[in-house]
């Protein structure tokens, strides 16, 4: 828990990006070394730069410590149930398609109880953001093991390890018909500024995977402290755009990789109902 | 552009009135998933709505379909979906975000046998206390049954104006047997249906507060896109939407969403009465069964009984204090309806003691046969 700032009871901004904050929710629940405040403010920072009218931008969050995020942009938003906020944000798009709609979640909501729900926007082509904060564990809830969490680590529920093997969540987005596709880590601020950017510059279902500490619940078992955490983030990944997302599961022995991996267009689904449902009559 | 309105005289299933009912009273989003005896509400919706500027998608199952309705809903869209009781059970996280955010829509669940997978193609009403009770928490929700296909026409128009009203989901029960029977309903000329859209709000965007009561106890709703910056959570949240842990939020929170329900039952209760002026006995029905009570009170009074009937149009709330009066004045009450005695325990609880009350049910699969309300007619009383 963070100290109340006593500058924020001033009328100046103190932050470049308290137009975007609800600074009056300001201590947030973010543990200090967690990695999601720099994936939130990456994002706040790449929808200003898109210079789009902020309110027409929508955010939706599902359930979880990355959830939260939703409770602190000052847009409109959205802070649903766990797993749910890709059909809740398909609902904002449909109804308005004018609004620029961002899902901004954790890995457990997106792709464990919400996985059923992603797949199948990606499929759609639904014209959404949806950016996943991967911690590689159940943070809110824990640190119990996720879909994300890699073969043989710790959690509160894998003491001995994980026998599960995770998902290769590029791998999905893409199998599964996402037309734009990256991942980075928190750490690569500027490339993932500028990836959000793009992808919400670009019609049709954008996914960025967002690699990022939660010391707290997955480093402590994990022998990793939170410096560990970002130096393996530094040294022990490569920036390979254009990679096989096949090629990229999550491996830091290996090396990590980050990058662009798809960037294709295609009809949007409302594009496609509308030339189906609405072009005649 | 097609009219929403189709005024005129029709010979149509409950299923197909229910979607007409829904385009009439200005519903333009549907998402929904196949289930029977539901589908054909999403298969006329899926024809119809593209026609009248609206917009269908079939999602992946009810969950993503009740949440793609409220998601719609805060666009400022009228939105519903249909189902039956498996779709019915996905759904019950989400309505409970839709009565925690106070969000708008309708949700039809054509009830059909169960538990579980039951008898697809048969009806039942035994989803009434889920339907009251079914998502977790303590709440209110306005509950409505049509007896046929004019009525499901009529009360789908109804459900929409109280879910706009009282920023409330709201839920339609009908079932199978009126779902899928044809019936002639008429369909007035579109200046004559009254239609209600939810209050918007006025003033400074910066001092809106999203959930702080307006009239009726009803706070005006602002959409997504408007430039109010609303936040909306399933959290315990203030007048403005924001979270707060506390003990004193919560019950301030619990108070708006009930209060606007409770201090507006006049408003929002309908029932029917017939021949209930000089009964003895009541008969308690709703839904389709409200037709086989008909056929046995008229029976009945020829052999001399002197037995009205009670339709419940509104089941939940559920008027206490109706039942609570008429038990003063009768000798006792059956209730009919085709399950195990879901509504025939809520007569209990109003009733008492006072006097015999008795319930003309079964499991589901057909309705309850006049003949078997008669014959407790004839032996209880
Ligand atoms: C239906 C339901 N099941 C379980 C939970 C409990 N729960 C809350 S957050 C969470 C996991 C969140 O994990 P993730 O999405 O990875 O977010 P993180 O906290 O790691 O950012 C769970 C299981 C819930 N809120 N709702
Ligand atoms: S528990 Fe982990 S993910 Fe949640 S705020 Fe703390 S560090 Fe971040
Ligand atoms: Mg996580």
């Amino acid at each position: 828990m963070v100290q109340t700032n006593s500058r924020l009871q001033t009328k100046d901004p103190c932050h470049p990006l308290d137009d975007l904050i609800r600074t009056d929710r300001i201590p947030h629940i973010w543990c200090s070394g967690c990695g999601i405040g720099t994936a939130f403010s990456s994002c706040l920072t790449a929808i200003k730069s898109t210079g789009f009218d902020l309110k027409k931008f929508i955010m939706v969050s599902g359930i979880g410590c990355s959830g939260r995020a939703a409770g602190y942009v000052k847009l409109d938003s959205f802070h649903t149930t766990h797993g749910r906020a890709i059909p809740f944000a398909t609902g904002i798009k449909l109804g308005n398609p004018e609004l620029n709609v961002i899902v901004f979640s954790g890995d457990g909501d997106l792709f464990a109880i919400g996985g059923n729900h992603f797949i199948h926007a990606a499929r759609r082509n639904m014209d959404i953001t949806v950016i996943c904060v991967n911690n590689l564990n159940y943070g809110m809830t824990g640190g119990q093991a996720a879909a994300t969490t890699p073969y043989k680590a710790k959690s509160t529920t894998t003491t001995l390890g994980n026998p599960e093997d995770p998902f290769n969540l590029p791998l999905m987005a893409y199998a599964s018909g996402a037309t734009y596709v990256a991942r980075w880590t928190m750490l690569h601020i500027r490339d993932l500024t500028d990836s959000i950017e793009e992808a919400l510059s670009k019609k049709g279902f954008s996914f960025i995977e967002v690699l990022t500490p939660c010391p707290i619940n997955y480093g402590r078992r994990n022998k990793e402290k939170p410096l560990d955490t970002l130096k393996l983030y530094q040294d022990n990944t490569i920036i390979k755009n254009g990679a096989n997302p096949s090629e990229v599961d999550i491996d830091f022995e290996k090396g990590v990789i980050l990058g662009k991996f798809v960037d294709e267009d295609r009809p949007t689904h409302g594009e496609k109902y509308d030339m189906i449902y609405r072009a005649v009559s | 552009m097609e009219p929403a309105v189709l005024t005129g005289e029709h010979y149509i299933t409950g299923d197909v009135a229910c979607a007409e009912g829904a385009l009439a009273a200005g519903c333009r989003f549907f998402a929904g998933y196949p289930i029977t005896p539901a589908t054909e509400i999403a298969e006329h919706m899926s024809i119809r709505l593209p026609n009248v500027d609206g917009t269908y998608i079939q999602m992946e199952d009810e969950i993503s379909a009740i949440a793609a309705v409220l998601g719609a809903s805060w666009t400022g869209a009228k939105s519903m979906t249909a189902t039956s009781g498996p779709g019915f059970s996905l759904m019950m996280e989400n309505i409970g975000l839709g009565i925690c955010t106070e969000t708008p829509c309708v949700i039809a669940n054509v009830q059909r046998g169960g538990p579980s997978t039951g008898l697809p193609t048969q009806g039942a009403q035994s989803d009434m206390m889920q339907a009251r009770w079914g998502s977790h928490g303590d709440y209110e929700i306005i509950v409505l049954a049509p007896s046929s296909c004019q009525d499901t026409f009529y009360l789908t128009i109804t459900a929409f104006n109280l879910s706009e009203t009282y920023r409330v989901p709201v839920l339609l029960m009908t079932d199978e047997i009126v779902g899928h029977m044809s019936e002639k309903v008429i369909i007035p000329k579109a200046h004559e249906i009254k239609t209600v859209s939810r209050v918007k709000p006025k003033g400074r965007k910066d001092h809106f507060k999203l959930f702080k009561p307006g009239a009726k106890g009803v706070a005006p709703m602002a959409c997504a896109g408007e430039g109010y910056n609303i936040h909306v959570t399933g959290l315990t949240h203030d007048e403005k939407g924001y979270p707060v842990m506390s003990v004193d939020t919560q019950a301030e929170m619990m108070e708006r969403i009930t209060g606007k329900i409770r201090n507006n039952l006049a408003d929002i209760s309908r029932t029917e009465s017939y021949l209930l002026d000089d009964a003895e006995i009541v008969v308690v029905s709703y839904g389709v069964s409200v037709r086989t009570s008909l056929a046995a009170v008229e029976e009945a009074r020829k052999l001399g009984i002197k037995v009205g009937l009670l339709r419940l149009i509104t089941v939940w709330p559920f008027p206490d204090d109706l039942i609570r009066n008429l038990s003063e004045k009768v000798k006792g009450f059956v209730t009919v309806e085709i399950n195990l005695g879901q509504i025939h325990r809520e007569v209990q609880r109003c009733v008492g003691w006072k006097v015999p009350t008795f319930l003309a049910g079964h499991p589901g699969g057909t309705i309850i046969p006049p003949e078997n309300v008669i014959e407790i007619l004839k032996e209880a009383f």
